[in-house]
């Protein structure tokens, strides 16, 4: 790797970001601004029922209604109906169900999409809705994991005969064994909750013939504009060459809108249909139960440890939801938590199984951490729950058994080389930050005064594993695609710069960190560089954003680029300045003879004499461009100590998060202002995991929390500010020392919320508290261990 | 049909329009005002937050024509020609935006909170800002942020950067 | 979403706005601050044929005293009640309620008649109103009529007013003793679990009376007589605490996704003696 962030380049300043300026003056482009002439707008018709055969569909009364263009159920659509892929099979036997953008003659989920009409408008495709006449067979619904798998359950798919999609093992080591030689045993199941991404962009899409050529532009409210389009070639059979897609202004996804939706689907094959720009905006109440959810699993976790702490063995039995259907990577989620049960600690042996299981509920998929924060919630969790077990600190336990930073580069019992980390450094910076042994002070007296308010302290150290991912990896996956990322640099005639990225940014900044990366090895100003992305017809190339992937991997592209560009440039200079190569040293932006600054020629001249052409060196082609393509070595390892302080009201139950403190160690910083924000951004998505969300469903499979009303996503107000500290151990496998950070703070901060609030508890007989831990379920705990009322 | 007549970030517009329409797709339908943006369909999100009269509304939860004779102010009409906003200013300096769709009803709420407190505590910004919803930002910097735009404003009228 | 179509009438007398809900017949519908109603049109809950506004009516809006109490205009704003000197001074009670109701935004549109007359049982005027005797003046067809709080709230998004009839405004005898609203809920601009609207008159340490509104815990809000009964004499934390004990007694608190009814007789009890000690100060 290169030596530590230059200071005198824009690497590793806070630098204020480009993007601002346009979101905060209303300049926008988000999907839903695209107004075409000629749009037809489209409305669907959504199941109201979880589980229903279709026993009468008659779409002819919408088209009678004023401004109707057309409308269609799966028959009238015929083979434009296309299927909404799944590109992780993870196992041979892995049972893949159809699923049609338009149900066929059953419906599986509320909000299922039964019929759609176009129009002319947005008011008048709704209006028209009612006009669709309807009738249904309501069936059994699969609500409940557990007995989804038993004999006699109903099926939410009848034709694979079984409600069990697939079941994944990784035995590493002899887990028995460990069992065998333990003195204590802890097992818990913990319930993961089923949570709502709530991105506050709703997703929309815009799919336009453009008339003089073959091409179907679609913009998208999408994280995946480049897999989108591989997949929307694959579904609708137009050419992909003909496909151009388009993620402008995009308003968050956290995964979410990392999917191949059956709306993009609809709205594709209805443009090329049609030969009209077709316009679809999901409302909030679709987006609830349209829009792929997250988590939803129940984890039966068991450690085995001897009576001094030291940690023996592991064992993880998972039963993980997917829903109604498999979408983009639906199976795949619990297998990316997989491998980081073993987390920090060292350990002989770790046993893994996962049972992946269809339910009539919104299919699950990737949201925030995917598949690493329900992992990390159940380590984290049960660590603690072993400290109670044999009377030590909980901290204490964490330390005794965490790799030692001089123990890198280390694999772990599952099977992975972390190349760094130091937990030691992350953890004492966040104690001295937080007054850890002050708060366990006032956590005492309070208990000695029977205080109706009790203290609580939690912890999680946490790591992750993420910056996806080697190809060759995810090929032993059967992941079905790569894991690399492209960039294009452009040195342009008039001396400014392009990167093209193959990133597809949604809030994290990219225009603003890549300029950096750019400008400290190009030596050209962050404002000269322009980045290009989220457009194939733009940048073609491309891997797009999630799995904290888009510095990890994105930035190895542009530095590799980068630096060709220069070496090329160099070639030029040197012909320009009648010397050799190897004598030019390259120096803010400009080439200079050494032992003669005075001759020297800046990287904006050599690409004005590549434009020209006039006088190159032989063999050098025109133009000042390069590129590269890297497939990463290895996962980045992110890591850090995350300490809560909440007070829980033990009359009413309820929590109030009193101080957040973090420590994470994210390697390298391109931009440290942009790395707390994501800090911050993640962090409070666990919290809300661990007191505010969760999507409720009845035993009919109706969602109850399907408006913003009912599902609580926290406010200002109901959070409090966050301490953020950092340490930095540079990644040895990723060229710019850096980890990714998008997702870290929301796969760690749920344990620690959760383990604060059985810490404040645990003195009443409180071993554990569901998620969400509202005001009810913690009073209802407290009352439990009393002995009370349940 | 109805008639209306809406002063919005200064420029005066005259439209027909049903009875049922929202302020909030009047401004991005009709008069192609669409930095304002909707983000919910119960009220409870504050995307679509404007000014309407000077103090802040959801926009999304007012008909167009109860707007009639109004004025509106939007994100858009929010900076003085080239000069920004104190409070478009702080979120900059900040980092109290990610993706930014939120922002446009976050800059707007934290407006119309300086308005009538100039020097909030940090419980009365984030009490103030209950009715917006951020999903990246975990509000962190946008309380910071809305902490810093009263300092500017108390400073006196400043030239924000661009 | 977007609701179904529907005419719109602006008023700007009450006698405009009962002629104009004749007209429109069974399906017409007063708009106030909108803030209740078009929520609920979006998601096509509701389909009215004509929605009368009534923002527009003088009498309706505004705060006046009327020497012993004060009289509030239905359609002034939940923002235009809680800053306003006369109800902080005299019906400061009613104040606190408004304040915890939603969001700024929504507080600058949304009118406390609205409130009242949406009569949500999860909404915090009405349990105020009810602690502080309000009465409600109703015009209709054959006339106005004042009805008093005990008699306003009827049932679920029910009250004494009727599809044809208005909320003028509502009066409020002049109030200074001890108050306060303690409002239960989960996140900040979400409704209230359950709700308690205490004022108390407390002379030389010892509660002499005091009236207590539920939010919540019924069809309606309601009072908390047993309570209100229990606490006159109390003098301690734990007189205060006995007597909350009785919160619950005569509700019929519901279930929903939030909490569960013991759960919400629970929470009752636990805030009234919350509330009751902010606003007695013991
Ligand atoms: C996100 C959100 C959160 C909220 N949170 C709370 C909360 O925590 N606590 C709370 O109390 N409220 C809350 N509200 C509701 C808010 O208080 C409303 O302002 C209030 O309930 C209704 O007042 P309005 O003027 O907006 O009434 P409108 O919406 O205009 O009308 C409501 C109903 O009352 C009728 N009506 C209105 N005025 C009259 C009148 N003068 N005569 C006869 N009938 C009339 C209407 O016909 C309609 O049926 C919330 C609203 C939203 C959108
Ligand atoms: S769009 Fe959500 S509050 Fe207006
Ligand atoms: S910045 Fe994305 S929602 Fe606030």
């Amino acid at each position: 790797m290169t030596a530590a962030l230059e200071t005198d380049t824009a690497l590793g300043k806070p630098i204020r970001r480009k993007e601002d300026a346009h979101l905060l003056h209303g300049q926008t482009n988000w999907t839903d601004n695209i107004q075409l002439p000629g749009t037809v707008h489209m409305a669907i018709l959504r199941s109201p029922m979880a589980h229903a055969k279709i026993t009468k569909l008659d779409v002819s009364g919408a088209l009678k209604q004023p401004g109707v263009v057309a409308a269609y159920g799966a028959k009238e659509l015929g083979d434009l109906n296309g299927g909404v892929p799944c590109v992780w099979p993870v196992t041979d036997d892995i049972k893949m169900p159809a699923f049609p953008a338009l149900a066929i003659d059953k419906v599986r989920q509320v909000g299922d999409c039964v019929a759609v009409v176009l129009a002319t408008s947005v008011a008048a495709a709704v209006d028209a809705l009612d006009s669709i006449v309807v009738s249904y067979d309501q069936l059994p619904a699969v609500t409940d994991m557990e007995a989804a798998l038993e004999s006699g359950s109903a099926l939410v798919h009848d034709e694979i005969e079984t409600n069990a999609c697939y079941v994944y093992k990784m035995p590493c080591g002899d887990y028995e064994a460990s069992r065998a030689k333990a003195d204590v045993v802890v097992a818990r199941r913990f319930i993961n909750q089923r949570l709502i991404p709530t991105f506050m962009e709703p997703r929309s899409v815009v799919a336009a013939p453009m008339g003089m050529s073959d091409e179907i532009t679609i913009w998208s409210s999408t994280q995946i504009p480049h897999v989108l389009r591989v997949l929307l070639a694959l579904v609708t059979g137009i050419p992909e060459n003909n496909l151009r897609v388009v993620a402008p202004d995009v308003g968050g996804g956290f995964g979410g809108k990392l999917q191949c939706y059956r709306e993009e689907i609809l709205v594709t094959n209805l443009a090329k249909k049609l030969g009209r720009p077709v316009k679809w905006t999901e409302t909030r109440s679709e987006n609830m139960v349209a829009t792929h959810h997250g988590r939803d699993q129940i984890q039966d976790i068991e450690i085995a440890a001897t009576k001094d702490g030291k940690i023996l063995g592991l064992k993880v039995t998972l039963l993980a939801n997917m829903g109604a259907y498999l979408q983009i990577i639906t199976p795949g989620v619990p297998l990316l938590g997989m491998f980081m049960y073993p987390a920090i600690y060292k350990m002989d042996s770790y046993d893994f199984t996962c049972t992946g299981v269809f339910t009539n509920k919104t299919p699950t998929d990737a949201y925030r951490g995917a598949g690493r924060p329900e992992s990390t919630y159940a380590i984290e969790r049960i660590v603690d729950e072993l400290a109670a077990e044999i009377g030590m600190e909980p901290m204490e336990l964490r330390k005794k058994n965490w790799i030692k930073h001089e123990e890198f580069p280390f694999t772990t019992v599952a099977g992975l080389t972390y190349d760094t980390g130091n937990y030691e450094a992350a953890t004492e910076k966040a104690l001295a930050m937080f007054d850890y042994d002050g708060l366990r002070a006032e956590q005492a007296q309070r208990r000695a005064a029977g205080d109706p308010v009790q203290l609580g302290i939690g912890i999680s150290t946490f790591t992750e594993m993420c910056g996806l991912a080697p190809s060759r990896t995810l090929g032993a996956l059967k992941y079905v695609a790569g894991g690399w990322e492209h960039c294009t640099v452009r040195a342009l005639p008039t001396g400014k710069i392009e990167v093209v990225t193959g990133t597809s940014p949604h809030g994290q900044g990219h225009e603003t960190a890549w300029s950096q990366i750019a400008s400290s090895i190009l030596g050209v100003p962050v404002e000269d560089i322009e980045v290009i992305h989220s457009d194939t017809g733009r940048a073609p190339y491309g891997m797009d954003t999630y799995g904290s992937r888009s510095l990890a991997v994105g930035g190895q592209a542009i530095k590799a680029a980068s630096e060709r560009l220069v070496e090329k440039a160099r070639v030029i200079a040197a012909h320009q300045l009648e010397c050799s190569a190897s004598d030019l040293e390259f120096v803010n932006g400009s080439f200079q003879v050494k032992g003669d600054p005075s001759k020297s020629q800046a990287l904006g001249a050599v690409a004005f004499e590549a434009f020209t052409a006039h006088n190159l060196p032989p063999g050098v082609e025109p133009t000042l461009q390069a590129e590269a393509t890297i497939d990463p070595e290895d996962f980045s390892y992110p890591h850090g100590t995350h300490l809560a302080a909440l007070e829980v009201d033990t009359e009413t139950g309820q929590v109030k998060l009193r101080k957040y403190v973090c420590v994470d160690d994210v390697g390298m910083q391109v931009n440290p202002m942009i790395v707390e924000g994501q800090v911050h951004g993640g962090v409070a998505q666990g919290i809300a995991q661990a007191l505010f969300e969760g999507a409720e469903y009845d035993d009919d499979g109706n969602l109850l929390t399907a408006s913003l009303a009912d599902y609580l996503i926290p406010s200002a107000a109901d959070l409090p500010s966050f301490e953020t500290g950092s340490t930095v151990t540079p990644s040895t496998t990723h060229p710019l020392g850096t980890k990714g950070v998008g997702e870290a703070g929301a796969i760690a901060s749920t344990p620690a919320i959760i383990n604060g609030i059985v810490d404040a508890l645990r003195h009443l007989g409180v071993t554990d508290v569901a998620m969400p831990a509202s005001p009810q379920t913690v009073w209802r705990t407290i009352q439990a261990a009393k002995g009370g009322a349940k | 049909m109805a008639h209306i007549s809406v002063t919005v970030d200064g420029t005066s517009y005259q439209g027909e329009v049903e009875p049922r329409k929202l302020l909030v797709h009047w401004l991005r339908e009709d008069i192609g005002r669409v930095g304002t943006v909707v983000g919910c369909d119960t009220s409870n999100c504050g995307a679509c937050t404007v000014l309407l009269n000077g103090r802040s509304v959801k926009s999304c939860s007012v008909l167009a024509v109860q707007a009639d004779g109004c004025e509106v102010t939007t994100i858009q009409g929010l900076a003085d020609g080239n000069d920004w906003h104190p409070v478009q200013t702080a979120f900059k300096e900040c980092h109290g935006l990610q993706c930014g769709y939120c922002t446009p009803g976050m800059v707007m709420a934290a407006v119309d909170l300086l308005s009538e407190n100039p020097t909030p505590s940090e419980s009365e910004i984030r009490e103030g800002l209950e009715g917006n919803l951020c999903r990246c930002t975990g509000y962190h910097n946008i309380v910071k942020s809305v902490a810093y735009a009263a300092d500017l404003m108390s400073a006196g009228p400043t030239k924000g950067a661009k | 979403m977007i609701p179904v179509e529907f005419d719109y009438v602006k008023v700007t007398s009450i006698e405009q706005a009962l002629a104009a809900l004749k007209s429109g017949g069974e399906d017409s519908k007063i708009i106030s601050g909108g803030q209740s109603l078009l929520p609920v049109l979006r998601l096509r809950m509701a389909e009215p044929s004509v929605l009368v506004d009534c923002g527009g009516i003088d009498e309706m809006l505004g705060v006046r005293d009327d020497g012993d109490s004060i009289t509030i205009g239905a359609a002034t704003t939940h923002h235009g009640v809680m800053s306003n000197p006369l109800v902080q001074k005299h019906a400061l009670l009613l104040a606190q309620a408004t304040a915890t109701v939603a969001d700024p935004a929504i507080r600058h549109r949304g009118t406390t008649g609205g409130a009242l007359a949406h009569a949500d049982p999860a909404g915090d005027i009405p349990a105020a109103a009810l602690a502080l005797d309000t009465s409600f003046v109703i015009a209709g067809p054959g006339g106005r009529r004042t009805v008093a709080a005990k008699d306003f709230f009827l049932d679920y998004f029910t009250t004494a007013v009727g599809p044809d009839e208005i909320l003028v405004s509502f009066s409020i005898p002049k109030c200074d003793w001890g108050s306060n609203y303690s409002k239960f809920n989960r996140t900040a601009q979400a409704w209230a679990i359950v709700g308690v609207a205490a004022v108390v008159n407390v002379q030389g340490g010892v509660i002499k009376e005091a009236r207590i509104g539920l939010t919540n815990m019924a069809p309606t809000a309601v009072r908390a007589s047993t309570v209100e009964a229990a606490l006159v004499g109390a003098a301690s934390p734990a007189d205060i605490t006995a007597a909350a004990m009785h919160a619950a007694d005569g509700t019929r608190a519901t279930s929903d996704l939030h909490a569960k009814a013991d759960y919400r007789e629970h929470l009752a009890r636990v805030i009234t003696a919350r509330a009751v000690r902010a606003a007695s100060g013991i």
